[in-house]
């Protein structure tokens, strides 16, 4: 890694987690969304910096986009998140528990983990072009079967809101 | 191409150049971007002053007026008077608003805005970054512009201004959706995303608003209701919601909203320009002027089309709005994706998908308006129901 993506990295990855903390801490969920776009925006810098063009434009237009405007819609339909903001939950003990069993995990797989890059199997084609043929020619069944599923759930929630 | 007007004498690449001894890398990547910033806003600056000049005269005109005649010749200080008013006036902040939001939704409002102008080809060289994923990158950028006018919407502690910003999220999620299929049909065309490719492709075949039509009135429609414009600015509609989610907002902040939105009408229409109209191609005859010239006559082309639409049309009613995007331009950008599928499988001559596309647009539009008449924009449930007659 050389200065330049040394530095955009530590920029990015302290963007990331501050604003992931935030997102987490603070008690009004409007401002909460806000954090979880700027948190999305660097973990988009991120695929940027690692040559993932196409990667970090999706995570902007399904994330940043899609997910926090169905977000805001969520908390507009909601009457009591707009005047309440967040309220404090009873079920701080098992958050706790389960939050502190998931780092253990995760961390235990980040130690163990050899973290050797695999030359030679590791992808070079970042192109637009290699990611296509991938998507329609070798894995094209597991993307169909993804898009019948995604259009199931969509007439389900149609069906729902029109019972 | 190398010491031409056709690309400022590529002074960018001069100066990294020059510096390319004494700065580490990741300094002069820093340098390159801030030319192309200080570039972009050469061309900008100048243009928001231009732009309010053009849309005010043409309104004028367009409502048998003079428009702006008093400051300057023709009124052309116009702009700078008002520039000069509006820093003047008091900025409130009204009670009960959530400061912090509120006073950042100007600010990142600019965000979307700017980040658009990174891919837009002003000529064969002059674009700050050829992205591979070019058009995927416009989608991205434009899908972001919901969340400042929600912001402002939402921190103003004002019905009206929360009533805009809904109305703004249901207006950008519909229309999102013919936007970026109009442009699919256009990429199977190029077999790229690349906006430079995009261009080129067009030199070595007809204009693309020859050979997709279809596409080029889906996207002019999807993205002027994107720029919450006039026939589609239920957003800020005066007569119902007063100013929509600017209601609150006064003196410096208010301007930047409004300064905002001269400058996503520039990035569409010079989308518009770069996409469907041969970006900085010239027209057959006039060779002689340089390429940024002909994009920039294009962009400000455009945006006066944009003035005259506005001057021109009602606005529609936020229901109407709805319908024509998901009963009209859907159906429409989906048989288009399917027969500019097959006309690419094929391998047409451009003349003749350019013959074929022509006649479905015209019989499309027709068609599809004739069989499902007015029901697009006509509203369901608003039906009169009868009294039922009291039984003496």
């Amino acid at each position: 890694m050389d200065t330049g993506t040394a530095i955009a990295f530590y920029i990015l990855a302290g963007l990331t987690t501050i604003s992931a903390i935030m997102v987490v801490s603070l008690r009004n969920i409007f401002h909460s969304v806000l954090f979880l776009v700027l948190s999305f925006a660097g973990i988009a810098g991120i695929y940027v910096t690692l040559n993932a063009e196409f990667v970090a434009a999706i995570q902007v237009l399904i994330y940043a986009g899609a997910i926090v405007v169905l977000m805001l819609f969520a908390m507009m339909l909601t009457t009591n998140a707009m005047t309440e903001g967040n309220p404090a939950g009873h079920l701080r003990p098992p958050a706790m528990l389960t939050a502190f069993l998931f780092f253990i995990t995760v961390a235990y797989v980040g130690v163990v983990t050899p973290w050797q890059p695999r030359a030679a199997s590791a992808p070079t084609d970042f192109s637009i072009n290699g990611i296509a043929d991938l998507l329609f020619n070798v894995y094209v069944l597991p993307f169909e079967i993804s898009s019948v599923l995604l259009l199931v759930a969509m007439i389900g929630a149609i069906v729902l809101a029109r019972d | 191409m190398n010491g031409d007007i056709h690309n400022f004498f590529n002074i960018d690449g001069a100066i990294v150049s020059a510096l390319s001894g004494i700065l580490p890398a990741w300094a002069l990547v820093i340098v390159a971007g801030l030319i192309g910033i200080i570039a972009l806003l050469v061309f900008l600056v100048p243009s928001q002053l231009a732009t309010i000049w053009i849309e005010r005269k043409l309104i004028g005109r367009f409502q048998i007026r003079y428009g702006p005649n008093r400051v300057g010749l023709f009124g052309l200080l116009q702009p700078l008077a008002d520039a000069v008013k509006i820093v003047g006036k008091e900025s409130i902040t009204p009670a009960g608003v959530d400061k912090w939001v509120f006073w950042l939704a100007p600010i990142v409002t600019f965000i979307p805005a700017l980040l658009v102008y990174a891919v837009i080809p002003f000529g064969p060289n002059l674009i700050l970054a050829d992205l591979d994923i070019g058009i995927l990158y416009l989608i991205s950028i434009s899908s972001l512009g919901v969340i400042p006018v929600f912001m402002a919407g939402w921190s103003s502690n004002n019905k009206y201004a929360l009533l805009g910003a809904m109305r703004s999220v249901a207006q950008m999620v519909s229309y999102e959706i013919p936007l970026v299929l109009s442009i699919i049909s256009v990429v199977m065309m190029t077999g790229s995303l690349k906006i430079g490719e995009m261009v080129s492709f067009q030199a070595d075949n007809l204009w693309m608003f020859l050979l997709q039509p279809l596409a080029l009135l889906i996207f002019f429609i999807s993205a002027s209701a994107e720029l919450n414009r006039t026939p589609m600015d239920i957003v800020e509609g005066e007569s119902e919601i007063i100013a929509g989610y600017h209601t609150e907002y006064s003196g410096f902040k208010f301007s930047m909203f409004y300064v905002a939105e001269y400058t996503n009408v520039l990035a569409v229409s010079a989308i518009l320009s770069a996409v469907f109209f041969g970006g900085w191609l010239s027209a057959p005859i006039l060779d002689l002027l340089p390429a940024w010239l002909w994009f920039i006559a294009k962009i400000y082309f455009f945006f006066c089309v944009f003035v005259w639409i506005r001057a021109t049309l009602p606005r529609m009613r936020a229901d109407q709005l709805m319908g024509l995007a998901w009963k009209f331009l859907l159906p429409l950008a989906l048989v288009n994706i399917l027969v500019t599928g097959i006309e690419v499988y094929m391998n047409l001559h451009p003349l003749l998908i350019s013959f074929i596309n022509i006649a479905l647009a015209i019989g499309l539009v027709a068609g599809w308006s004739e069989l499902i008449g007015n029901r697009a924009v006509r509203n369901e449930r608003r039906q009169y129901i009868p009294v039922v007659p009291v039984v003496r």
